[in-house]
């Protein structure tokens, strides 16, 4: 009982300590100066109902626990569904339908949407990249930003001094990532689990804060803008209202009034296109023996020491093609901003982009994209202002405890042999 | 077609090896014995060059494979079946076999294939299975067979009958004698000495990382000193 009783005053001192200054205190501008102010009585009268309410909950747990148990059971999936959702070939004609979906859908949408939707592909690209890395590989890897920026950066330095349009940049924003993620890998991949992931995210890091700070070539904080002539064409038709006078729009074009719609959609497209090919690229790779040997490796190194392989090779080879897909999604996220400045790639991004991986299910694609979609729209939710990374961690928490595994976790792709 | 002449290893300041050679003929079963912690696995991982050997030689078919790395040791027609099985566990039967041929000719790969699954008639039951969820018998069965893959002509084993129930410790010893036939040369680090030597031509004893006894299977089995340390007579 006094175990009980401890642990019950605990948690209500708990919530008071945290509840209340970031429910209870109000910063208000004045001037140019700031003044807190106090809490509402009501506010107060809310924070002290949640305490108690939460002491009653640890005093009476034991007790509650077993009328909890004969609730009905969690919005659970029954092992069959689970089973038949995550079979490859079940993946393969969701994904199917999906595309045909996506397909269709941004021409009857809103523009807001589309935009949305097109961040979400972003993430998708970005969730299937980090996936080879950490969900087959094995390798956690809290840097991946770093490679989402070399990408953006390549196509906006490439844009600005060359006058490179999009379709020349992004292989070669793509090739550029893979190369840093090569260069880097060297040294790090020699490191394990914990010692890798702090060598990562100190990577991403230093990659943020050169950009910053080599203001002469990145313009610093200020970032660099993509003039409209160097931005994605149809065949070499411009989505951009204002462009140099020699150059072909697409509203001139199809002489139609000009519209930001078609813009919008345009980059969607192609977003969906960049996905659909990453998507065939890591299907491909997983069913060649360099995919088996990720997972291999991932299991267990030494025994892939016995047969012969070299872990540095494969893991590098992980590395260099998940940092080639950020660069990719880079380019493509500079290419539909605009703009980049250092600040859209701090270490919470590499954060989201692990989430998606981790809530997906490590290794599944389906769950990767599923999980992405959950992601962006969590945060999009503006209705919910400051609360959204309140519902965001709780999300997580909740995911944690009812799928540990991830939304859609990956069953092993079956090659066929011949008997 | 192995020789390890005058091998010795550290681990740091400690030495595990001390000037050890021994000799594996071709189409011969070779056993190694000892006591837990005489350096009969460190003598294992030598061949395989981690950790490597500070001095002395060990040639294979030849060849001087003392400096190499281990990628380049084991690409040479040697496989090892590993202490502890270590079977990819979230790999299946069927993934773990073909990471074994990872670099089998495209060719050969599905002829060995089929003679690994007639060698275990387990394997073949189990083929969609994760490797992880099989028995500690078929994992060792496994283990061979992923080493047998890569078609070696000089197969190691690092104390295959760990762990195992006795019965699948005859199993796993017949199919070891099934391999001499086929033509692999066998190389056996145990502690069932008594199994080991029985189904050995030659044995070796190693103690505190010396090699203090040599001679055939069956006269070590005999060997006044040996049951007394071994086998417990």
């Amino acid at each position: 009982m006094s175990r009980t009783l401890k642990s019950a005053i605990f948690s209500a001192l708990l919530v008071l300590v945290v509840s209340y200054p970031v429910l209870g205190l109000k910063l208000t501008t004045v001037g140019i100066g700031l003044r807190i102010e106090g809490a509402t009585p009501f506010e107060l009268w809310c924070i002290a109902a949640a305490a108690v309410a939460l002491f009653l909950w640890q005093l009476l747990r034991d007790r509650l626990t077993p009328s909890w148990a004969r609730l009905p059971k969690l919005p659970g999936v029954s092992s069959k569904t689970s089973n038949f959702l995550t079979l490859p070939s079940t993946q393969r004609w969701v994904i199917l339908a999906m595309v045909m979906v996506a397909l269709v859908w941004p021409f009857f949408a809103s523009r807001g949407a589309v935009d949305i939707a097109t961040l979400i592909l972003i993430y998708v690209m970005l969730g299937l990249g980090l996936n080879i890395v950490v969900g087959l590989a094995g390798l956690l890897d809290l840097g991946y930003v770093g490679f989402y920026a070399v990408g953006a950066y390549s196509y906006a330095i490439l844009a600005h001094y060359f006058g490179l349009g999009f379709w020349i940049c992004l292989p070669l924003a793509g090739m550029m990532a893979a190369l840093f993620g090569f260069v880097l890998g060297f040294p790090v991949l020699r490191l394990r689990g914990d010692y890798l992931a702090i060598v990562t995210l100190g990577f991403g890091e230093i990659i943020r804060i050169l950009l910053r700070n080599m203001t002469e070539y990145t313009g610093g904080p200020n970032g660099i803008s993509i003039a409209n002539e160097n931005k994605p064409t149809l065949f070499g038709l411009s989505f951009e209202r204002r462009v140099p006078a020699d150059m072909p729009t697409f509203h001139g074009f199809f002489d139609i009034a000009y519209s930001s719609q078609y813009k919008v959609i345009f980059l969607y497209l192609i977003a969906l296109l960049l996905v659909l090919l990453t998507l065939f690229l890591v299907n491909r790779l997983l069913r060649m023996p360099i995919g088996r040997a990720w997972e291999a490796l991932r299991e267990d190194e030494i025994a892939c020491r016995a047969l012969g392989l070299n872990p540095t090779v494969i893991k590098l080879s992980a590395f260099t093609i998940g940092a080639s897909l950020a660069g990719f999604a880079g380019s493509f996220f500079a290419a539909r901003q605009g703009l980049v400045t250092p600040e859209s790639f701090t270490f919470i991004e590499s954060a989201m982009i692990l989430a998606i991986v981790v809530l997906g299910g490590m290794g599944s694609q389906l769950g990767v994209i599923l999980a992405a979609i959950v992601m962006v729209m969590l945060q999009e939710m503006r209705e919910l202002s400051e609360y959204r990374m309140l519902i965001f961690g709780l999300v997580m928490i909740l995911m944690m405890i009812w799928r540990p595994q991830g939304l859609l976790p990956m069953q092993r792709p079956h090659l066929e042999l011949k008997r | 077609m192995l020789y390890f002449e005058n091998v010795s290893t550290f681990y740091g300041k400690i030495q595990a090896l001390h000037d050890v050679s021994i000799e594996v003929r071709k189409g011969e079963i070779v056993t190694l014995i000892g006591a837990n912690g005489a350096g009969k696995s460190t003598l294992l991982m030598t061949l395989c060059g981690s950790p490597r050997a500070a001095s002395g030689s060990i040639r294979y078919e030849g060849e001087e494979l003392v400096g190499r790395e281990t990628p380049d040791i084991m690409r040479r027609s040697i496989a090892v079946v590993p202490e502890g099985r270590r079977v990819f566990a979230r790999l299946t039967v069927e993934e773990n076999l073909a990471m074994g041929g990872f670099f089998t000719a495209r060719a050969d790969f599905q002829e060995q294939m089929d003679k690994v699954l007639a060698l275990f008639p387990r394997l073949k039951e189990r083929f969609d299975q994760r490797a992880g969820t099989m028995s500690g018998g078929e994992q060792q069965m496994l283990a061979i067979g992923r080493a047998l893959m890569s078609k070696p002509r000089l197969l190691l084993l690092d104390e295959p009958s760990l762990g195992l129930a006795p019965i699948i410790i005859q199993q796993i010893f017949q199919i070891i004698e099934q391999l001499r036939e086929d033509g692999v040369t066998v190389f056996l680090v145990e502690q069932n000495a008594n199994q080991a030597l029985k189904l050995a031509d030659r044995g070796y004893v190693l103690e505190n990382g010396r090699i203090v006894m040599q001679g055939s299977g069956e006269r070590l089995l005999t060997d006044p000193k040996v049951r007394e340390a071994y086998l417990g007579a």
